[in-house]
Parts: C-alpha cells; structure tokens; sequence
C-alpha cells in the first residue's frame, strides 16, 4: 500500500475544484436548511440550472460564457420562485419531496433525446469554457508539494472556486448578522412564534430560497466551468445528499461548516477509493469486493453509514454547537 | 455513476421490450403487427395513417415491379402481413365516368393484372367481400384508389393487407398502456402503503422505503435463482418475511430509540437518507450492477382478450396485487390492530390517549409496510427485472403516489399508485418513454399546487 499516493489523492481532491463546488452547494443549504429550516432535498436542481445555463450560452447559443454565468444565476432565482410559491406555504416534508422531485424532472428533461439540440441530451455539452480558462494567468506547469500538485488549469480552477465559496461565505456571515438574518434563525426555531411578531414567515423562507438556490448555482456554475462540460447524469439526486453530508460533517447553521465540510469530505471520500482500490490490487479484500464498480460502492455505502452515524452520534457536526441542531418537531 | 447511467436506459427498454419479446414466443402474427404498432405509435405520436402505408401517389412514374406490356394497365400482387401470397380477391377497375373497365382475379401467386383501353386516370377497387376470413385492409382509406395509367405501361398498385393497422394499433396500444398501467400502478399502490402509514403514524418521510422494495426483490432473487435455488413463490415467501424482519428491525434498532432521544424529524429524515445509500450500495456491491430476472414464470405466451394481450403472469401479478391490497385494507377496516393503526395515523397523541399503544402499532406499521414494499419489489422484479437502483427509481413514484393520494393515509396511497401507474404508462403513448418518470413527477407537483392534501386526503393535514 502507497500511503503516500492515497493521501496525496485524498488532498489533491479535498482542495480541488470539485470540493468547491461542493462547498457552494453546501453553503447555499446551510442557508435553507441550517439557517432557515428548510428541508430542500432539491439542491442538485439548482447546481443544474447554474451549470446549464453556462452550457446552454455557450455551447448552443454561442454567447460569452459570463451572460452564461448571468443566464444561470436568472435561472436559479426563477427556480426557486417556482418551487417556493407554491411549496413553502405547505409543510416542511411536502417541501422536501417537491424539491427532490423537481430537481429530477429537471435531468429527466435537459438528459433526454427531445431536448438534444438545446442540452446536448444524454451526450451533454462540451468546451464550454475557453473563455474562463484564456483568462488563466498562471504559466503552463505543475505546482504543489510532494502528492498534492495541481496543473496550472485545475488550480486556477480551484483558486477561482475557493474564492467564489469565500465570497458566499462572508456574504451568508453578513446576511445572518443582519436583522434579517435573525428574523430567518427565528422562523427556523419557532415560525409562529415570528408570525406572532409581525414578520411575513412566507416572505423571508423565499427570499432564503432563493439567495441559498443561487449559491448552490453558482456551485453548478464553477462545476462546469472547472470541467468544461456539462452532461445530466452528474446531477443524480444523490449529489444533494453529499451536499447534506458535507454540511452536517462541517457543521450545519456554522459560519465555516460547509467549507470545512467539503474539504474533508473529499479527502475522506478520494483517499479511502484510493487505498481500496490498492487493497484490491495487492488481493487483500474479498473477492466480491474487486469487481468493477465494488469501490465504488463501498464508498458510497460508507458515506451513507457516516450520515447515520454523523447525525445520531454528533448531529452538530465537526464544527457546529449542540443547541443549532434543526430538531423541528411538529 | 456511469453504471447508473446505462442502467437506467436499460430499464426503460426493458419496460418497453419483454412484453414484445414475450409475444414472439408463439404469435408470430401478431407479434409484428404489434411492433410495428408500438413503432408507428411511438414515431409518429398517434398520427400513424401518415407513414402507415406508402401510398403509390397519382402520377408518380414507377416503372419497376410491372411487367413490359404492349397495352397498358393496372397491376400489382396482394400478400398478407406474413408475405403469403393472397389467391382470390377481385379487384375492379372503373375510369374516370364510373363505368367498370376490367376486372381481375389474383392468382395462386396473388398477383394480378387488369388492362384499360387507354391511359388516363383509373379508379382501382380491391372488393373486400372477396378477401378470405382473418386478411382485410391495413388502411381502408386507401381504398378505392386513383391512379394515372401511363399510356402503354403497366402501372403497380399495391394495396397493403394486414390488420386495419391505423385504427386497431392505436387502440391495441392505448388498452396495453392501461394494462400496463393499472399493473404498473397497484405495484406502486403496494410498495406506497407503507411509506404513507409510516408517515401517518410517525411523521418520519422514509427515504429508505424505496430500499425495502429493492432489498425484498433482491433477497427473493438470491433466493430463487443463485443458492438454493427455491421455486419463486417459496423465495418470496423467505424474501418478504426477511424484509419484513428488517423493517421491524429498522424501527426497533434505530428509530424508536431516537424518538425516545427526541430526535427531530428533520435529523430522522437524513438518517433515513443515509440508510437508504448505505443499504443501495450494500445491494449494488453483493447483487452487482446488472438487472436479474426470476427463474420461474418467464417466457410465457400471452393470452388476447380483445386488443388486450397479457401474460398469465401479468394477470396473477395484477390479482394478487388487489387481493393483498384488499386485504390489507379488509385489515385496517375490521381487525383492533388495523383500526388502531388508523387511530393512531390520525392523530398519534389521541389515540395514546386513548389507551392505544404507539409504539406497538409503529412496529406493526413498520413491519407490515416493509412486507408490502417487499411484495411490490417481487411483482415488480417479476413484471420487468430486479436490480440494486429500482428502489430509488420506485421512491419518487410512491412519493408521488403517496402525496397524489393524501400522505398518511392508506387507500390515498392506493388511488394515488393507479394515477402514477397510468400517467406514466399512458404518456408513453404521446412523448418519449425516457421522460415517464417525469410526467409521474409533474404530476405530483400539479396536486401539490392545487390540492395539496391530495385526493383522499384530509385538510388540517397541510399544516
């Protein structure tokens, strides 16, 4: 076993342009699900919508990918104003599962062979940021140290990334210390109790919407500018789950939580497929467990087993405080 | 997630291909006319009389297939839709002032001839009364047909035989898609139940549902074709008690001591999301990625009543599928347990009021719905195929089925399964069979909009 590859692999992913993304996503659920109370289980949809309208843009209309940029943040706050009218009113598990659903309807449609001409179907769309990747200033080459090195593409990628999520970041930090931000922490742990107050519950959950579905779009957005492509079967509803086990691991209704949160998780995540798939190689693992795809889905199954074990044994995650912790008990 | 990918189209198709695959057994005959159907249908979205047939227009110069004559002429040669030639149909040929010109008879080839004096517009008249028993044609509109006779050149007519395709296929495939699914649909109905009673008694949203349905077809499928190989209905048997087991498992292990801890329900509906993946890729790591049929009961011929054609298997799995449900709701309706349950679904701090036990009645709930997500996988692995992703697909439908009906309640969620069932099975008559999952899912989205509590659901329940 190379313990030295598999934590370089596990670095190389926990500061790479994915966990980003991820953190975006995870930002913009702290938001709903932290801060607000809202069990949106729809995430991926609006990390869809971000990612599509860059592809769309470009790849199809052949506009700049920044009116991309712009065609996807539009795209999540009218996905959210869509989603949020009609839904918020009900209660909070009616929420849950609209969302999860209209994130699906949304792969369903941009994935499927009618929709080819404009997303690419189940082919997606490629090179879809040239534009992006023409402003990198760093020189061609390999930077980093020992196993955590990046090209000169991916780490203009992540540092772009980063910076975006550092900006969300501070932006949430802000928001939250304003009055608004506490007439939100209120409707999360008592909604009557702040309708009682005079302020409109309907109003704040949907401005909250929409501010954590456009964080969560711009996860999409820099998802696929980092890649270059975009293609619908990266956002199966399971990328909302992990975006669920990146916040609850950071921390959730935390100010650093999801960053934290994504870091680690793709370290865990990329480092425990590496040293399986070594273990497979050298035949330390059973049979059944070297077959194509068998890590994978040990994987996988370990981060479900983490989200159980996370959420009965310390629900308020690595960084959070025991009294945040979303109970909602109605 | 690639393997997902594949997956799921293989689905799709196998939804689509089995039935066909099933017909071709022993009805070669009808086989093609319904594959031919289903493509037409599918192609053309009910507008099949347009490519239906190639209609020879009037004036098109075709000079192949007709014999060199010095005269000029009709032709032309009948066969059925199984390429046998047609002996004994006239076909009559009057010109343009309706006065019969000639008349011919197909010969033990099936081909004719008929010769006009001039060239000139024809009409050209096949006399069905003379076609043998079971032949007709595919598309009687194109019957009498005009055509422009050349002069001194034969001119081919054909006229296509078959089953009057236009009509009788689009019938065929609308009473198919309502078979398929009402089946599809009680399936959904089954494995709903016990997500909505779960629901009902413990406000708890089981994302892991869908896996009980998936773990109850996998372990029948282990049971039946890999180790001991037991006749399917043993294996489910086993399959289901194990499930049921499971379920009871789940509430007794995990869920009632985190009640008791004081659990919200958000953080008991993530823990249920994290079960839900670790039990998926605990299947998809033990059964592998690749869908599984049962050993029984497969390949078998189908019967027709009417435009309908079902396999006895479809037929056993859609009684069974009401039986189970009646029962179960003769269960709920008459038994102390059934009516505790329900008692408890309205409204759980009465009915402990009123002396019920809370706790007993959600272990029944979880065991009884486990047993019926369970059976649902076994109908479900039998209709189409077993593998470790259906339960996730089926959560989505029973989701929709559930809310559809009135979430909390048992016969909401059997209303609710036979309007996805049909939704989806029916859509494919009009749009693409890769979005109908997706029409189940707006329509989960449209009663959210205007009746949120659902058909049979009650309005304090919308919170």
């Amino acid at each position: 076993m190379d313990w030295a590859s598999i934590l370089g692999n596990g670095l190389r992913s926990g500061f790479g342009p994915q966990a980003a993304s991820y953190a975006l996503l995870a930002i913009g659920l702290n938001m709903h699900y932290g801060f607000t109370g809202l069990l949106n289980f729809g995430q991926v949809g609006f990390m869809l919508v971000g990612a599509y309208g860059v592809g769309i843009s470009v790849a199809t209309f052949g506009w700049s990918m920044w009116v991309g940029v712009l065609v996807g943040i539009l795209g999540a706050i009218v996905l959210a104003l869509i989603v949020g009218i009609p839904t918020l009113r009900l209660r909070a598990d009616y929420f849950a599962v609209t969302t999860i659903a209209v994130a699906e309807v949304l792969r369903l449609i941009v994935r499927s062979g009618s929709a080819e001409e404009v997303t690419g179907g189940p082919f997606g769309l490629q090179s879809i940021a040239d534009e992006f990747h023409a402003l990198n200033p760093i020189p061609n080459g390999t930077y980093g140290i020992g196993g955590l090195s990046y090209s000169s593409g991916q780490l203009w990628s992540l540092l772009v990334t980063w910076g975006v999520a550092l900006v969300a970041t501070v932006v949430v930090i802000l928001l939250m210390r304003s009055p608004w931000g506490r007439v939100i922490k209120a409707i999360r742990e008592d909604e009557e109790v702040a309708r009682a107050l005079g302020k409109g519950v309907f109003s704040y959950k949907l401005q909250s919407l929409v501010i954590g579905g456009v964080i969560g779009a711009l996860g999409g957005v820099m998802f696929a500018i980092a890649g270059q492509t975009v293609n619908a079967d990266t956002y199966q509803p399971q990328v909302t789950f992990f975006a669920y086990t990146v916040l609850i691991l950071g921390g959730a209704a935390t100010r650093f939580g999801p960053l934290v949160g994504a870091v680690l998780f793709w370290f865990l995540f990329s480092s425990v497929s590496a040293a399986l798939r070594q273990a497979a190689n050298a035949e330390y693992l059973p049979g059944f467990m070297t077959t194509g795809g068998a890590t994978g889905a040990v994987v996988l199954a370990t981060v479900g087993l983490a989200l159980v074990l996370l959420m009965v044994f310390r629900p308020q995650g690595l960084m959070g405080r025991r009294q945040d912790v979303i109970t909602l008990t109605s | 997630m690639g393997a997902k990918r594949v997956l799921f189209g293989q689905r799709i198709r196998l939804l689509l291909s089995p039935r066909d695959a099933r017909h071709a057994a022993g009805h070669r005959y009808r086989a093609w006319s319904v594959v031919l159907g289903l493509v037409i249908v599918l192609t053309t979205m009910l507008a099949p009389a347009a490519v239906a047939v190639e209609t020879p227009s009037p004036g098109d110069d075709a000079t192949q297939g007709g014999e060199q004559a010095t005269e000029q002429g009709v032709t032309g040669t009948l066969r059925d839709d199984e390429s046998e030639p047609v002996e004994g149909v006239t076909i009559v040929v009057t010109d343009a002032s309706g006065a019969e010109v000639a008349e011919a008879e197909t010969d033990s080839s099936g081909q004719w001839e008929a010769m006009v004096p001039t060239g000139g517009t024809y009409t050209v008249e096949l006399d069905t009364g003379t076609l043998p028993e079971g032949v007709e044609l595919r598309d009687p509109e194109n019957n009498p047909l005009e055509v422009q006779v050349p002069e001194g050149r034969t001119r081919p007519v054909i006229f296509q035989l078959g089953e009057g395709e236009a009509d009788r296929a689009q019938a065929q495939a609308i009473a198919r898609a309502v078979a398929n699914g009402l089946k599809f649909g009680l399936i959904i109905a089954m494995a709903g139940v016990g997500l909505s009673l779960i629901f009902g008694t413990t406000g708890l949203i089981n994302f892991a549902h869908g896996e009980l349905v998936a773990l109850g077809a996998m372990l029948t499928w282990y049971f039946n074709v890999d180790d001991p190989q037991i006749q399917l209905i043993g294996a489910a048997a086993i399959g289901i008690a194990l499930t049921a087991a499971f379920g009871a498992g789940l509430e007794r292990g995990i869920f009632l001591p985190l009640r008791r801890r004081r659990f919200g329900l958000f953080q008991l509906v993530i823990i249920t999301i994290g079960i839900s993946l670790l039990i998926r890729h605990l299947l998809l790591l033990f059964f592998g990625g690749s869908p599984r049929t049962y050993s029984d009961y497969v390949g078998q011929e189908a019967l027709h009543f009417g435009p309908v054609s079902l396999t006895p298997r479809d037929i056993v799995i859609m009684c069974l599928s009401v039986l189970i449900l009646v029962a179960f709701a003769t269960m709920l309706q008459r038994s102390r347990t059934g009516k505790a349950i329900r008692a408890v679904a309205d409204n759980p701090a009465l009915a402990s009021a009123s002396g019920i036990d809370v706790d007993r009645v959600t272990l029944v709930v979880w065991t009884l719905g486990a047993a019926l997500a369970a059976s649902g996988g076994v109908l479900f692995g039998s209709a189409v195929a077993v593998d470790w992703f259906m339960g996730f697909r089926l959560l989505l439908l029973m989701f929709a089925a559930v809310i559809l009906g009135g979430i909390g309640t048992a016969y909401g969620a059997m209303a609710g399964g036979l309007v996805i069932g049909l939704v989806t099975e029916l859509s494919v008559l009009w749009f693409p069979s890769e979005l109908k999952y997706m029409w189940a899912l707006l329509a989960l989205i449209v009663v959210l909009l205007v009746r949120p509590r659902g058909i049979l659901g009650q309005r304090e329940r919308i919170g």
